[in-house]
């Protein structure tokens, strides 16, 4: 993956944050996917496990993220993203890409979507399915963003 | 075994001038831990195996052939469905409907929150709350939990670990509250901290603690408790994180060996505690490589167990194991053809000897399993112990080339693992240094690049999609029961003496600081129904929490 391809818009590298809400520990997706972003040449900052809603909105705050991944694995994916919304809008946080993966049923998609995900991944998900995805959404959101400001 | 000079040069010869001439399909030849598997398998390639050294009679060291003499001609495996949700109640209903449908064990799922030590009304515990299993906080609910079922007469399998010790303690009032004393309950407990520090990650205490409060648990059941497993030592959780085979071989073993040394350590006989040592395995879909990681893991059990250890009784040699299917090698898509993964997965862990059999639903990697897909995973395990004549001879593989010798090369590579281990000064060490972890994570992301790369073929996943899955009808979890579980404790702690709470929590405290046994602890505390949240609580102010460096 050349530079210029993980540059967006904006000129800088994509900064994501890959984070595990809840209680659940499994971490072998968010780590497969955490690595396979940096391997397309994104800056990933991985929260590591059992993340509060506040502590995840704060790392994205923080590290001033372009996306955020939330990886569920534990069926509360009803309560605990639209948790993280909720605090980001409170910080007014509108510009992030926010995805989810896990074990979530199809039914709940479209909810998750309605609230502000961007997409929702289940088991058979591609790495390269989510990495393009990830440059798509963030490439929209700066170009938009400079067409605005 | 002696090879005739012969026979030897015709199978080379084979190799060279007739296999050489053909033409192979465009794949890859290797298990699915990158294992490379050969062509064809000769008595060549045993020409260092012993029979009678390697291989044996089921029933005897070094019991690669299986632990006892008849295995399924004498008794069918156990087969226990894992099951927990919502609270006590529900999950009760659940049980009560395997044991109905032939299930002849117990296996109880605890939710998030009891598994890291939270009460159900804790902040952190909010929208978990009886969502992947039951929930318990206290001692009432483990009295519902068991309800009708009577516990000297079922065995039951608990799966959790950071709070092992009190769940147990849980446990045996909840048995003593049916007039049944500990000596009389047979059952399984995990206790297996170390493998949640390498891949389950659910944890209350830094690993020292944690690795006492395992002794003191195989200690108060060496005393009490004679037919209860007090440590089911556990690959599956490090199979599920994306581990080879090898890996989850390996590092099963040396978390079993290390658990060994610290009771020796107490000052415990070896035989004295081994013989209840238990083992849990991944049974995933490369077929012949699972059947030769169960063979490997019993002979190296055996010997290490008999040679370095110095154990004498046959019953400390023998590695008994419960076996699950891989949730991991579960698709969300087209998921009735998980039902086949699940078969050939569970064929593996018969053909391979389990003694104790979970089958997955095939709608679980979706979510939990609805009553019908349970009823179909039971009925699955039925079919093979029935219908196809696996269970007619013991050992039916025993002697084949291609699994006498990846069971050899199993071996190999554990013990390989073992000594890399070791040079970082054993298996605790190896944790802090994020080993073991760094190993799994390697593994996991090399077979999802040949996944994404289409090089391993998933079905229905990379190849064969359906534009639209068939939809399913899903189990949602209750949104109620998270209220539901707050009033219950919240009715148990109306109820209960406060002073006494007090008293016992700070006996408790006082123990956790000395180098007392602190299961009498947990009972008292159990009786006078604090809750789990609170024990946990007062023992973390004493040996502190964990936090976890991730690598990926």
């Amino acid at each position: 993956m050349s530079d210029a391809e993980t540059k967006a818009e904006g000129g800088r590298k994509i900064r994501i944050v890959v984070a595990k809400p809840g209680l659940d520990g499994h971490d072998r997706g968010a780590k497969i996917i955490a690595r396979a972003l940096r391997d397309a040449g994104m800056e990933v900052i991985y929260t590591g496990l059992h993340q509060t809603a506040e502590q995840i909105a704060a790392t994205v705050i923080q590290e001033d993220a372009d996306a955020v991944g939330l990886s569920i694995l534990s069926g509360a994916h009803m309560t605990l993203v639209p948790r993280v919304v909720e605090l980001l809008r409170a910080e007014g946080v509108e510009d992030v890409v926010l995805t989810v993966g896990g074990t979530i049923p199809a039914d709940d998609a479209p909810e998750l979507k309605r609230l502000g995900v961007a997409e929702v991944f289940t088991p058979g998900a591609s790495t390269d399915e989510i990495v393009s995805f990830v440059r798509t959404a963030v490439d929209e959101r700066r170009t938009l963003a400079a067409q605005t400001s | 075994m002696a090879v005739e000079p012969g026979s030897r040069r015709r199978a080379h010869q084979w190799l060279t001038e007739v296999y050489a001439e053909q033409a192979e399909r465009e794949a890859l030849f290797e298990t699915i831990s990158g294992h490379e598997v050969r062509p064809l398998y000769t008595e060549d390639d045993l020409a260092e195996w012993e029979p009678e050294r390697d291989l044996g009679f089921p029933g005897e060291h070094p019991y690669t052939r299986g632990v006892y003499p008849s295995m399924y001609r004498g008794r069918l495996w156990t087969m226990r469905q894992f099951a927990g949700f919502g609270t006590a109640e529900e999950t009760n209903e659940r049980f009560r409907y395997l044991l109905d449908h032939g299930q002849t064990g117990l296996s109880t799922a605890f939710d998030m929150p009891t598994l890291m030590g939270l009460d159900s009304d804790h902040a952190r515990s909010l929208g978990e709350v009886g969502v992947e299993g039951v929930a318990i906080d206290t001692l009432d609910d483990m009295v519902d939990l068991f309800a009708g079922i009577p516990l000297d007469r079922v065995t039951t399998s608990m799966t959790i670990n950071a709070p092992a010790a009190i769940l147990l303690a849980f446990y045996v009032c909840a048995a003593e509250d049916q007039g049944v004393p500990p000596e009389a309950l047979g059952g399984t407990i995990q206790t297996d901290i170390l493998k949640e520090y390498i891949a389950q990650k659910e944890w209350c205490f830094p690993i020292e603690p944690a690795m006492r409060l395992v002794t003191d648990v195989v200690e108060w059941c060496a005393e009490r408790m004679p037919r209860w497993h007090p440590i089911s030592i556990s690959g599956y959780h490090i199979r599920e994180a994306g581990s080879t085979a090898q890996q989850e071989l390996a590092f099963t073993l040396k978390d079993g060996f290390t658990y060994v040394e610290q009771a020796i350590a107490r000052g415990l006989d070896v035989d004295d505690f081994a013989p209840r040592l238990s083992f849990f395995f991944n049974a995933h879909i490369d077929f012949f490589e699972e059947i030769a990681k169960y063979r490997a893991a019993r002979r190296i059990w055996a010997r290490q167990m008999r040679d370095t250890y110095g154990a004498s009784r046959p019953e400390s040699l023998r590695m008994r194991f419960h076996t699950q299917t891989a949730g991991v090698s579960l698709t969300a898509q087209q998921p009735l053809v998980n039902i086949v993964r699940t078969a050939i997965e569970a064929l593996a862990g018969v053909l391979g000897g389990t003694q104790s059999l979970h089958t997955n639903s095939y709608d679980e990697a979706l979510a939990l399993p609805t009553p019908e897909a349970v009823r179909i995973a039971l009925r699955t395990q039925q079919v093979i112990a029935h219908e196809t004549g696996v269970t007619n001879t013991v050992d039916p593989l025993g002697g084949s080339y291609f699994v006498e010798t990846l069971t050899d090369e199993m071996e190999r590579a554990a013990y390989e693992y073992f000594a890399r281990i070791d040079e970082l000064g054993g298996m605790v060490e190896a944790i802090k240094r994020g080993f073991p972890q760094r190993e799994i994570a390697d593994a996991s992301f090399r077979y999802q690049q040949e996944v994404d790369s289409g090089k391993r073929v998933v079905v229905g996943v990379n190849e064969y999609r359906l534009a639209d899955d068939e939809e399913l009808e899903l189990h949602r979890p209750d949104p109620a029961i998270e209220r539901k579980q707050a009033q219950r404790l919240e009715g148990t702690r109306a109820r209960r003496d406060s002073a006494a709470i007090e008293r016992a929590l700070g006996a408790l405290k006082e123990a956790a600081a000395s180098d007392r046994n602190l299961m009498p602890h947990f009972i008292d505390a159990a009786r006078a129904r604090a809750s789990e949240g609170e024990m946990v609580a007062v023992l973390q102010e004493v040996f502190g929490s964990y936090t976890e460096q991730p690598v990926f």
